[in-house]
């Protein structure tokens, strides 16, 4: 049966594409975007993970308040990856560590990874984007 | 910006396709007014869907796009509600584009 579904998945053309998210969620367009391009490639069914690293650990910190920056707090939006079906969100474990965050510090479930895991990972992909 | 709807003795401002330059202008005569410039008076069964975005985007701050739509509602308002044959023929430019746009939020994220 899985055997099957491995054919068709190939026969579908599906590709794996990773969203490597870098950066803080505000100062820049990049965390926005990448979220933005996650939800419209949702449409097209494809194998879809995104990975956070470095300050982008901080788009998925609960608690924001983006109001003093005039900005819309877009974090509420990562709760709806899910009715996208975009169910793989890893996060990595040493730029938790040197921020002092842990994963209960996240507002979505995510897996905590460590970089040589996240290094396997991102070499398995067809497709890999850096915001 | 020229482009605006008349709601009661009122202008609304809206952008090139006309959704709501300011979400805060919405109110049900603004949703009464779009569908009317469409020809299409609401009923019950649209107002259900265009709470729902409301509420959607209310809770996740974005709008849904139509298959994320389509699942939602069928489970929230059942299987009979929540297909594309029924939505369509209450929204017929496109349910999650055309009830975006009634229910005052933007385009929705991910309509292609």
């Amino acid at each position: 049966m899985s055997d099957t579904q491995e054919t068709e998945g190939k026969q579908r053309n599906v590709k794996r594409f990773m969203f490597l998210n870098r950066k803080a969620p505000y100062g820049t367009i990049y965390a926005l975007e990448s979220l933005e391009v996650v939800l419209i490639g949702a449409a097209f069914d494809q194998d879809v993970s995104l990975v956070f690293v470095d300050d982008g650990v901080y788009q998925l910190k609960k608690g924001q308040q983006s109001k003093g920056i005039g900005q819309k707090n877009f974090s509420p939006t990562y709760r709806a990856l899910e009715d996208y079906d975009v169910e793989k969100l890893y996060v990595e474990r040493e730029s938790l560590e040197a921020r002092g965050l842990t994963a209960e510090d996240l507002l979505v479930p995510a897996r905590v990874l460590g970089a040589a895991e996240l290094g396997a990972l991102m070499e398995a992909q067809d497709v890999v984007l850096s915001f | 910006m020229t482009a605006a709807v008349a709601v009661k003795d009122k202008e609304v401002p809206v952008d090139e396709e006309g959704y709501l330059v300011n979400l805060a202008d919405w109110n049900e005569d603004v949703a009464n007014a779009m569908a009317a410039d469409d020809s299409i008076v609401l009923t019950d069964n649209h107002w259900e869907v265009i709470n729902f975005l409301r509420e959607y985007y209310a809770e996740y701050q974005v709008a849904p796009a139509i298959r994320v739509l389509t699942k939602a509602i069928g489970k929230k308002l059942g299987p009979e509600k929540g297909n594309s044959k029924y939505l369509y023929e209450l929204f017929p430019y496109g349910p999650a584009k055309q009830a975006c746009r009634y229910a005052g939020l933007p385009k929705p994220t991910g309509c292609i």
